[in-house]
């Protein structure tokens, strides 16, 4: 089992989770098309911890849920937060240039998706995809 | 890490393939650079070959139909080329369709599509925008 918290602190952050999470994809033995749904998923929200979250940290554990072999991924800012994490899932609600499918796009490409966020307090995506 | 992607010149057409995991910065440089060349070049066609992609996320999708906007009112056409199925299947779960962008299944169906797209429009004069009604493998809008 392995497991890394990884610093998202530039854009440059990002392709190395983006490598990291394949790595944990590909131990847990998740299939190419499940590889690419969870790294591409870690890209999107990586990437709005750090342009709306002020960066952070993403924690990659290749673990087990059920009895089968998972990644899970906890990324995590100390931003703004997200006031209304309703209306912030809706496909094409942004706050701000993007096209408003990270959260929402994310939610759908993984197994389990849970939010913890607060007006003021940060952000906490985690992410699971199981074989 | 590599800092441009390099964009090869061939007759009117430009060609490039993304090789690397591109961050989102070396994105927007090629953006500029290929429109820049663009019109150095006066090029008719630009291929993009995305085999190499192993991933295209909401900011890669959202610069190659940037791309091929820009492109568009530049007069050049555009075809991506290559795309992985697993990456196909990833886009359209996460919600982008690159709605306006020509896409072929390998570099020869691209280069085929472009000489015929570029012809047909040198045929009809200027008039017409729109291509040839079938070979077009294009995701319309």
């Amino acid at each position: 089992m392995n497991n890394q918290t990884l610093p998202l602190k530039q854009e440059t952050d990002i392709v190395l989770i983006r490598q990291k999470v394949r790595k944990a994809a590909e131990e847990a033995r998740l299939g190419l098309v499940s590889q690419t749904k969870i790294v591409t998923a870690a890209s999107e929200i990586a990437r709005n911890a750090l342009i709306y979250g002020g960066g952070g940290e993403c924690r990659i554990e290749v673990t087990s849920r059920d009895g089968r072999a998972a990644v899970r991924l906890v990324i995590s800012d100390r931003g703004p937060g997200i006031a209304d994490i309703e209306r912030a899932l809706v496909d094409g609600y942004s706050t701000g240039t993007g096209l408003g499918l990270g959260l929402s796009g994310s939610r759908r490409l993984v197994d389990d998706f849970a939010i913890d966020s607060a007006a003021g307090s940060g952000t906490t995506v985690e992410l699971w995809k199981w074989k | 890490m590599v800092d441009r992607i390099p964009i090869l010149k061939m007759g009117k057409y430009l060609l490039l393939s993304i090789q690397v995991d591109m961050h989102d910065q070396l994105a927007l440089d090629l953006q500029e650079d290929l429109t820049e060349q663009i019109v150095r070049h006066k090029a008719k066609g630009v291929l993009i070959d995305i085999s190499a992609l192993e991933i295209v996320d909401s900011f890669i999708g959202r610069m190659l139909s940037h791309i091929a906007n820009v492109s568009r009112i530049l007069d050049a056409k555009v075809i991506v080329v290559g795309m992985q199925p697993a990456v196909a299947i990833t886009l359209v779960e996460l919600g982008l369709s690159l709605e306006g962008i020509a896409t072929a299944l390998n570099i020869e169906k691209g280069m085929r599509w472009l000489e015929s797209s570029v012809d047909d429009d040198a045929a009809s004069g200027e008039s017409e925008r729109d291509e040839q009604p079938d070979a077009a493998p294009e995701a319309g809008n």
